[in-house]
C-alpha cells in the first residue's frame, strides 16, 4: 500500500459501511448478521486524497458520493480460470458417443 | 433534515415506490385479497404490436431460432425406441446486452423516458443491469445499478463481477453490495436521492416485453421449419421469463406445454454470507425459483405482473453439473459458446425431449452471452478453489455447495419434476395468511382459482382443511 496522494479526478473506489452488524435486518442469518452490510462504487476523486481518506468522486451517473478510499484505478479481476480436466474431457467423450452410432 | 436510518427508509417504501414507479397498483385491487390482473396487464402494460415498435427500435429481439441437430441426436441415443423431439434453440445472446433481459429493460426503459424520468435504477446482480444500462445508454437516460455483489471476505462472485463491469461499460454507476437483502434499503434510498424511476423486472410492461419472445418461436418454427412447438422449456427464477414467454405462446395462438426448469440448490441459504459463494449459480436457480413462484408478491412492485402459476404446465430441476454439461456440450457439438445460467433449461430439454417423440418440437427459449467469470471453467475453477469437489459420474448424487458432479454419460441428465400441487398449496397457504382470519369473498375466491390455474371448488376444499 502506498501512502502517496492520490491526485484529484483520478478514477478510484471507495467503501461505506452502511449497516453494522448490530444493525441488520431481523431476518437475515446469523453469519450475516454478525458482519457488517458493506458498499462500495466507483469514480473520480474530487479532491485529492490519501487510502483510506474519507473522500467523495462522482460516479459515472454523475453522483457525488462519500467514502472512505480504497483502491486507486481499480483492476478487474475476474477470469476464466483454472483448466479444469473434468470439463475438458466432455467433448472428446460425447463426440466420440455421436460417431459410434446408435448404442446406449 | 430526512431521517435515513433503516427503519425509517423502509417504512416509507410505499411512498417512494409509487414515485418512483408513476403507477397506482389500488385501481385494480378488489376484495380482500384480489386483484384484476387482466385489467393490469392490458390497461398498464403495452399491447403486443407496440411491445415490438418499442423494441425494434433499441435493436431487441428477432434473435436466431436453431436446431440443435447433434445435442438431439445424442438425445434420441438416450431415449427409448421413436422418441427423442426435435430440440431448438432461440439465441437470446444476440440482443443488445447479451440476454433476453434487454427486452424487459426495453420497455421499462421506454417507458421511463416517456415519463419524463431522467434516470432509471434496477436493483439487479443478474444480466438485467447490463440490459437497463445498455437501453438507458440508447435512450440518453442515467442508469445506476445497485448489485449484491461479494462475501464478508470481499471474495466476488466472478459472473456478478462480469456483470458489474458490463454494467459500467454502458455508462452505468455501480453500486455493490456484501450479502443481505438490506439491498432494499439502499436501493430505495438510491431512489428518494435521484427521483430516478424504479426499472423493476416485475411491471406489466417489463413483462409485456417478454411478450415478443413467445410470439418469435411461434412465427420462426412457422416461416423456417414448417412447425409449431409442442413443449417450450424456460429458465425460472424470478418468473418473468416464464409469464412473458407464455403470455406470448399464447398470442400466438400456441398451445405449447411450458415447463419451467430451475437448478436445483436446495440446502442453501440465500441470504447467508458463507453460502454466497458456494453456489455457481447466481440466478435460474431455486433459491428465487421457488419462492417467487408460490409467493409473486415478494417482489419490488406491489403487484407482480410474473405469476408462474397462472402457466406453468410443469416445473422441474436440474444440477449445477448437469447444466455446466449441457454448457459444454452446446459449444462443442453446436459451435456456440454460451454462458452457463441461460442453459438451464437446455438441460431439462436434453431430458424432457426422451418423453416426446421423435417428430416433436421441444424449444429452450433462451441462451446468455458468456464472458470472462461468466463462464462453466471460470465457475468450475472458482468453485474448486472455494473447496466445492468437482467430479465425474451421476449428478443426482451431488448436494449443492459440496459437490458437483458432471454426467459421466448423456443419459445422466435428467430432470426432477416439482409436484405442482405442493406448490399451489405453498401459494395458498401465503395468500390466505395476509386475510389475518377473515373469511375470503366470492372474488377472492375466483382471483385464487385463475391465479393458480385451478377451479374454485379446488380453492374452497383447500379452504375448508
Amino acid at each position: 500500500m502506498t501512502d502517496k496522494a492520490v491526485p484529484k479526478g483520478t478514477w478510484v473506489q471507495i467503501q461505506q459501511v452502511i449497516l453494522s452488524p448490530g444493525e441488520r435486518a431481523p431476518q437475515v442469518p446469523a453469519d450475516t448478521a454478525k458482519v457488517p452490510l458493506v458498499m462500495v462504487t466507483k469514480g473520480f476523486l474530487q479532491q485529492e486524497g490519501r487510502l483510506n481518506d474519507s473522500v467523495a468522486v462522482k460516479t459515472l451517473s454523475g453522483r457525488v458520493v462519500e467514502g472512505k478510499l480504497v483502491k486507486v484505478l481499480p483492476r478487474f479481476s475476474h477470469d476464466f480460470g483454472e483448466a479444469v480436466p473434468e470439463l475438458l474431457a466432455i467433448g472428446p467423450r460425447v463426440r466420440a458417443l455421436l460417431e459410434g452410432g446408435e448404442q446406449k | 433534515m430526512k431521517d435515513n436510518s433503516y427503519q425509517a427508509v423502509m417504512a416509507r417504501s410505499n411512498e417512494i415506490m409509487k414515485k418512483a414507479i408513476g403507477m397506482d397498483y389500488n385501481q385494480f385491487e378488489r376484495g380482500q385479497l384480489a386483484f384484476d390482473y387482466q385489467a393490469m396487464m392490458t390497461e398498464a402494460g403495452y399491447s403486443l404490436e407496440e411491445v415490438i415498435a418499442i423494441q425494434k427500435e433499441t435493436g431487441v429481439g428477432n434473435t436466431p431460432l436453431y436446431e440443435l441437430k447433434n445435442i438431439t441426436k445424442l438425445a434420441r441415443m438416450t431415449a427409448p425406441k421413436g422418441k427423442g423431439a426435435r430440440i431448438f434453440l432461440k439465441d437470446e445472446a444476440s440482443n443488445p446486452s447479451g440476454s433476453f433481459k434487454a427486452r424487459r429493460a426495453a420497455l421499462a426503459v421506454y417507458h421511463a423516458a416517456k415519463h419524463g424520468y431522467k434516470g432509471v435504477v434496477a436493483a439487479t446482480s443478474g444480466n438485467y443491469g447490463a440490459a437497463v444500462a445498455s437501453q438507458a445508454a440508447i435512450r440518453g437516460l442515467k442508469s445506476i445499478i445497485v448489485q449484491e455483489a461479494f462475501d464478508s471476505r470481499g471474495v466476488y462472485q466472478p459472473e456478478i463481477e462480469e456483470k458489474g463491469r458490463a454494467c459500467e461499460a454502458y455508462g452505468a454507476e455501480v453500486l455493490q453490495l456484501s450479502v443481505g437483502p438490506e439491498l432494499f434499503y439502499v436501493f430505495l434510498r438510491v431512489l428518494e436521492d435521484t427521483g430516478f424511476f424504479n426499472a423493476s423486472l416485475y411491471t406489466p410492461y417489463a413483462i409485456a416485453g417478454v411478450e415478443t419472445l413467445g410470439w418469435e418461436i411461434v412465427q420462426q418454427l412457422e416461416d423456417q421449419y414448417s412447425v409449431k412447438p409442442d413443449m417450450v422449456v424456460v429458465t425460472n427464477a424470478g418468473g418473468g421469463n416464464l409469464t412473458g414467454t407464455a403470455r406470448g405462446l399464447r398470442k400466438a395462438g400456441s398451445d405449447a406445454v411450458v415447463v419451467g426448469a430451475s437448478v436445483d440448490l436446495k440446502g442453501l441459504h440465500m441470504a447467508s454470507d458463507q453460502d454466497f459463494n458456494r453456489k455457481s449459480f447466481t440466478t435460474g436457480h431455486t433459491g428465487f425459483g421457488v419462492p417467487f413462484t408460490t409467493w409473486p408478491d415478494r417482489a419490488d412492485v406491489p403487484r407482480n405482473a410474473a405469476r408462474p402459476l397462472r402457466y406453468l404446465d410443469r416445473y422441474v430441476t436440474v444440477t449445477q453439473g448437469e447444466a455446466f454439461y449441457v454448457t459444454e456440450l452446446l459449444a462443442q457439438l453446436e459451435g456456440l459458446e454460451r454462458g452457463p445460467a441461460g442453459n438451464v433449461s437446455l438441460a431439462a430439454a436434453m431430458s424432457l425431449a426422451r418423453e416426446l417423440d421423435e417428430d416433436q418440437v421441444l424449444v429452450v427459449q433462451e441462451t446468455e452471452y458468456t464472458g470472462a467469470g461468466k463462464h462453466v471453467n471460470a465457475q468450475l475453477s472458482f468453485a474448486r478453489k472455494n473447496g466445492i469437489e468437482i467430479s465425474v459420474g451421476n449428478p443426482a448424487d451431488s448436494v449443492p455447495g459440496k459437490s458437483i458432479i458432471l454426467p459421466e454419460h448423456p443419459g445422466l441428465v435428467q430432470a426432477v419434476d416439482l409436484d405442482m400441487d405442493d406448490l399451489r398449496r405453498s401459494y395458498l397457504k401465503r395468500a390466505l395468511e395476509t386475510l389475518k382470519g377473515a373469511k375470503p369473498l366470492p372474488e377472492d375466491i375466483s382471483f385464487l382459482a385463475e391465479d393458480c390455474r385451478v377451479t374454485p371448488e379446488y380453492i374452497e376444499s383447500f379452504i375448508k382443511e
